[in-house]
């Protein structure tokens, strides 16, 4: 199998270019797009990846595969191979370190600014905050990002507005917080969400929906914190 | 905390929220759709309109304010719209430095072209 791979040194090279390696895939088996990095790295031991738990948990993999952003170590050969070709590039729209490895920083500022942790200014309780199974069931399909950042870089408003725009890992996490009935700090977060890029930005077109390896739905998240800004401000 | 120095700023967009310019954004569509539908149904079942008739049709105050609040919110709509444009692309990101001069113009430009369709519209409306 041909793979090519993104391949950039900002020390020394001047520009972006792609390399072929030829691969032999033992048959009989469907490997992962991570297994085949690691055959690559075989032959050529110059190219750097970012990977940990090589299972779809720790999202240090995430990358542009065949087109579409995925996580290398969760994506079978078979569900994105065509014509015996695969190509490997870093997530689009974040300053590329090395070859796949990208800078994420700006990915998580917009997740810092959300403030992800819990804020409740009512005395602390002996033991824990209570929540009812209910109120439980709604922080589910939110909480289970790993923020690879598969979905705000496959997300046009973040390519064009990173800075201002949250993006969809950082407005699922913001709902995450905004849904928890444990939480009382709901009217600061809307507050800070009402200008006209933070949410604002998304158009709905799902791209993050698409993408999402864990199978969740920031669009719909961002719809919900469309609904609280209007009862909030409308 | 980190979000208070991150908090986004925009003095050029509509309404000055983002709220208000996804409101404004959706009940405008709603207006405009309304205002295609009405003359569309007008004009389909009016077989051979005349001037006389066309004239008539728009002299009404009921049509007039009609009309005048689609074009108003045409006007909202586009800026809206244009305004979200400008900011997507003409940003520092694709262009630089001088991208705050040429988004501004670009912005001051579309203001020009909305004022004089507004008051062109107006005229033409008040002149039937």
């Amino acid at each position: 199998m041909l793979v090519s791979v993104y391949r950039y040194n900002p020390e020394t090279d001047l520009k972006p270019s792609m390399r072929d390696y030829q691969i032999e895939i033992p048959g009989g088996k469907d490997l992962m797009v991570l297994d085949v990095l690691a055959m690559v790295k075989e032959q050529d031991d110059s190219v750097a990846y970012r990977r940990s738990c090589r299972e779809g948990v720790c999202g240090s993999d995430g990358m542009n595969i065949n087109g579409v952003n995925g996580l290398a170590c969760i994506t079978p050969l078979s569900d994105v191979v065509k014509n015996d070709k695969l190509v490997l590039r870093p997530l689009p729209g974040l300053p590329v370190v090395r070859d796949l490895v990208v800078d994420m920083s700006i990915f998580y500022k917009q997740y810092e600014r959300i403030e992800p942790y819990l804020q409740n200014d009512d005395p602390v309780p002996a033991i824990e905050r209570l929540q009812s199974p209910e109120d439980r069931a709604k922080l589910d399909g939110l909480y289970e990002c790993i923020l690879c950042a598969c979905c705000s870089t496959n997300c046009p408003s973040f390519w064009w507005n990173p800075e201002k725009f949250v993006g969809p890992a950082g407005l699922l996490q913001a709902y995450r917080f905004l849904a928890d009935s444990r939480d009382t700090h709901t009217d600061e977060r809307l507050a800070n969400l009402e200008d006209p890029f933070s949410v604002f930005r998304c158009r709905g077109i799902m791209n993050c929906v698409a993408v999402c390896p864990k199978g969740l739905n920031p669009t719909k998240a961002i719809g919900h914190i469309r609904e609280m800004l209007m009862e909030r401000g409308a | 905390m980190g979000m208070k120095n991150m908090q986004v700023s925009s003095v050029t967009n509509f309404g000055r929220s983002g709220l208000s310019d996804w409101l404004i954004q959706r009940v405008s569509a709603v207006i405009l759709l309304l205002y295609i539908v009405c003359h569309s149904a007008i004009i389909l079942s009016t077989p051979e309109m005349s001037y006389a008739q066309w004239r008539e049709l728009f002299a009404g105050t009921t049509m007039r304010i009609f009309s005048l609040l689609t074009l108003l919110a045409l006007c909202a709509h586009a800026w809206i719209g244009m305004w979200t444009v400008a900011t997507d692309y003409l940003t520092r990101r694709m262009m630089g430095s001088k991208a705050t001069l040429v988004r501004l113009v670009f912005l001051v430009g579309c203001i020009a072209v909305l004022a004089i369709y507004f008051i062109w519209c107006v005229i033409i409306l008040w002149s039937v």
